[in-house]
């Protein structure tokens, strides 16, 4: 028992403040009670449909919880009730079938919206291909406003203090796991995605073994990772941080133990770190840190639907664990 | 062999036979294999639980203390399995063999040896699939929805897929006695529209294996082929495409969910009329709301996929349909609440379910309704939001209505009353702790926790542990259940009367309890007023 147990008072004030302002948090906190607003252009958009449909079943269910509560006290045998006879009323059976219809049409009308901007990947001013080992994410910048990239590229997998901490009964205390204020057990890797704001980004994501699913709540989607098809998303991230993910589909026996970090960046420092990067990755004798992986041709709009087959030659299954 | 025809047919006019093995091994009495269904679905529900024990004590606080993950892996995989095929879809069949003759007037089920047949194969597919967590390559790990590739990684597929096999032909041959039995085996006088809701529901439900259960076969199989027999189903390198599994899969899989609810919203049927001491609300309303649900779960398979990268046409078109289902849903809801209204209430054990029932699925049909909204989706999709979602319906909902009946017929069964105190500690401790259990395992996804995981950032800490103290708790209020079912069907003295409640209407409640071995071995006439929907106009 190193836990602590619950601070209650300490919990109960973050728990109050999560429910009421949960928005400014882009990365998961002790008490989170709601969906994070995420930081990027698309993000409010899971966000308040969350919070809508949140709303209107809170109004439902009290509403039909409350007629029966009411029910129950009212027509209690031991306060004499006498059954009555009717069942069947067609007024209310038809008001009861109409007016969640008309809300589901508002509900559908909403989250279409946010579906059809979500699809379209048009625009983009960069691209990044994702793909998913077990148990770890490689990254590979394509091009930058327009021009290709080439080799930069490099594998991101869970930092060394957390894989440390994580193995059974290593002694020590995942609390303990932190840079700087904020407890990064498990969410940290060695080598973070480094993007750049206000930029439409536009992510290739497949898997090299198994399916994964790539996601970062602050950015507001996942989606999966699967061998021998390109998915693509886009993201434009607004402001300047460090967001933190995790694989979100069971892809064997380290799924819980492949995060994804994403450190977003303003343009002129991305510009400067992507120049860094593309000399050390012409330095010799360094080993091309982009093996011959086919980028996809153009960045050129693709949407969201067009799940072509370029297959990485999916390895032989091998043997989990 | 004439001895022995005649010793049968002697046994039919005075009850069981007296032999332990013959009665219980070779029966083809509906009301012997029901409860031998019953009694095999609680043991699984106990083992299916243990499981659920171990991932919540690894999942207690931060850190991996207890096991290996691929071993936490096996647990989450086995604990749906073994809960899924083997708890909630026996129970059903269990329930459905004990009351479906005796509802609508038959002496026995139509087909008594296949009965007996698809009961003994269970036993068997089971000890098949457990057997693996002792082998050298451990159990299937890969969840059981068995997304490949990484099914196919694991060493036990053969034994899964083959445990599947089994409990598919089981399945399928229930699912057809129960059909045969309600077209063929009804009383003269119980017509169609004033059949009970529970054996309108289950009809539905028969038609749904009957569907869905092959194809499950065949994505398995298929499954099979690609690990052993060089085939390229699911194999992006020779041409195939993972994707199509998860369409086959779910395919079976969303009819599936609907095959675990449906009986259950006939039981509530069955008992909320009851102790209202009042008819169903729309009786035609709810039939058709059953039927509305059985088609509907045909065509949104794809909503368990919304991530996967469908075409935006096909997200728009599984949100939508996904969405309507909460149509008939909801009829239903305002139904039972609409047969409470105006009634005289009496809060037993069975009711009591009953109302946890209908509160408590109607908020996992709430965030049912959350998930359906694709943009959301994108958050919620493999958190332990969906965790908490499918727990309310099918912990709340599912398991919640077998335990109703279980009470609310218990005493038929047995021809004893159980004890109403125990019977309401049990009530009071499972509806408490499965909220500790299950609700804040909604924030957890919402805050970004990932489902399928033996670790978890410290942020999840709190919840995590709320979480698993309801979860032990929860779990050691079912030995109340277990406490209650033992003491009334062996040491309990009070006698049940025939008609167990009050207000209880329909043909089971004519015949003497404990039910005797045989029953409508003659027709028996039916008098509407008896029924609880003999007399529906509407």
């Amino acid at each position: 028992m190193t836990s602590g147990g619950i601070r209650i008072k300490a919990w109960a004030a973050a728990a109050a403040f999560a429910l009421f302002s949960g928005a400014a948090w882009a990365n998961p906190q002790p008490g989170q009670l709601n969906m994070t607003r995420g930081v990027s252009e698309w993000s409010p958009e899971a966000y308040f449909l969350n919070n809508v449909a949140l709303g209107v079943c809170t109004v439902i269910g009290v509403l039909v919880f409350g007629a029966m509560f009411v029910a129950m006290f009212r027509f209690r045998k031991s306060r004499g009730a006498v059954a009555e006879k009717w069942s069947h009323n067609t007024m209310l059976e038809v008001v009861w079938t109409t007016i969640p219809v008309i809300i589901l049409i508002v509900l559908a009308w909403m989250s279409t919206g946010g579906l059809v901007s979500f699809a379209d990947t048009t625009g983009s001013q960069m691209t990044v291909k994702v793909t998913g080992y077990q148990w770890k994410w490689r990254y590979d910048y394509v091009d930058y406003q327009g021009k290709a990239i080439d080799g930069v590229g490099f594998m991101s997998k869970l930092d060394d203090q957390s894989n440390e901490t994580r193995q059974l009964d290593s002694g020590l205390d995942p609390k303990s796991v932190k840079v700087g204020d904020e407890n990064t057990y498990l969410l940290n890797v060695d080598k973070p995605l480094v993007l750049p704001v206000d930029t439409k980004v536009r992510f290739v994501i497949t898997a090299g073994d198994v399916i994964h699913s790539w996601w970062v709540p602050a950015l507001g989607w996942k989606i999966d990772a699967i061998p021998g098809i390109v998915n693509a998303a886009w993201t434009n991230i607004k402001v300047p941080g460090t967001y933190r993910g995790q694989c979100a589909e069971l892809c064997g026996q380290d799924h819980g133990f492949m995060p994804i970090v994403v450190k977003a960046v303003s343009k002129a420092e991305f510009a400067q770190w992507l120049a860094q990067q593309e000399a050390a990755g012409k330095a010799p004798p360094a080993t091309p840190a982009t093996p011959a992986v086919p980028a996809p041709a153009s960045t050129a709009a693709a949407p969201a639907s067009a799940s072509t087959t370029a297959a990485p030659a999916a390895k032989t299954p091998g043997k989990q664990g | 062999m004439a001895h022995a025809a005649t010793h049968d047919h002697h046994d039919e006019h005075h009850g069981a036979p007296s032999n332990f093995f013959t009665r219980w091994f070779m029966s083809t009495n509906h009301k012997d294999i029901g409860t031998l269904y019953l009694v095999f679905s609680l043991l699984m529900f106990f083992i299916g639980g243990s499981f659920a024990m171990v991932i919540r004590a690894e999942l207690f606080k931060p850190g991996m203390q207890l096991v290996q993950p691929y071993f936490f892996n096996e647990m989450t995989t086995m604990h749906a399995l073994v809960m899924i095929f083997g708890a909630i879809m026996p129970a059903f069949v269990g329930l459905g063999n004990w009351m479906i003759p005796l509802m609508v007037g038959a002496p026995d089920m139509a087909l008594p040896r296949m009965n007996n047949l698809s009961f003994w194969i269970l036993p068997f597919a089971f000890a098949l699939m457990l057997s693996t967590l002792f082998m050298q390559g451990g159990g299937p790990a890969g969840g059981w929805t068995m997304y490949p590739p990484l099914s196919l990684q694991s060493d036990s597929v053969a034994y899964v897929v083959f445990a599947i096999h089994l409990m598919g032909i089981s399945s399928i041959m229930g699912a057809i006695n129960i059909i045969a039995t309600i077209l063929n085996m009804r009383a003269p006088g119980m017509d169609l529209l004033k059949m009970p809701v529970f054996v309108w529901s289950w009809l539905i439900t028969a038609f749904l294996l009957i569907a869905v259960m092959p194809v499950l076969a065949g994505a398995v199989t298929m499954l099979l082929t690609d690990k052993y027999f060089g085939t390229s189903f699911f194999n992006a390198a020779g041409g195939g495409d993972p994707v199509l599994y998860q369409h086959v899969f779910w395919f079976f899989g969303h009819p599936e969910v609907y095959i675990m609810i449906l009986p259950a919203f006939g039981i509530i049927s069955e008992i909320v009329p009851t102790f209202s001491r009042k008819p169903i609300f729309g009786y035609k309303a709810m039939v058709f709301a059953i039927a509305a649900i059985a088609f509907l779960s045909f065509i949104v398979w794809a909503h368990h996929m919304f991530a996967v990268g469908l075409p935006l046409g096909a997200e728009i078109f599984f949100m939508y349909a996904t969405m309507l289902i909460s149509v008939p849903t909801g009829i239903k809801v305002f139904n039972w609440v609409s047969t409470m209204w105006g009634g005289s209430l009496t809060f037993e054990t069975p009711m009591l379910f009953a109302i946890a029932f209908i509160i408590l699925f109607t908020i996992g049909g709430f965030s049912g309704l959350m998930l359906a909204l694709v943009p959301a989706d994108f958050q919620y999709h493999d958190t332990y939001f969906v965790v908490a979602h499918f727990h309310y319906v099918l912990v709340t909902g599912a398991a919640f209505a077998i335990m109703a009946a279980t009470y609310y017929w218990l005493p038929k069964w047995t021809g004893h009353m159980y004890s109403e105190f125990w019977g309401k500690v049990h009530f009071w401790c499972s509806v408490v702790f499965v909220n500790v259990l299950f609700f804040p395992q909604h924030f957890l996804g919402l805050a970004g926790m990932p489902r399928r995981i033996p670790d978890y950032n410290v942020a999840f800490a709190d919840f995590n542990m709320i979480s698993s103290i309801g979860g032990f708790l929860f779990g050691a209020s079912q030995l109340i259940f277990l406490g209650v079912i033992v003491h009334c069907a062996f040491f309990s003295r009070k006698k049940a009367a025939d008609r167990v409640w009050e207000g209880a209407r329909g043909l089971e409640w004519t015949v003497p309890s404990p039910a005797p071995h045989h029953t409508f071995a003659l027709p028996p006439v039916i008098h509407d007023d008896e029924l609880a929907h003999g007399h529906v106009d509407d």
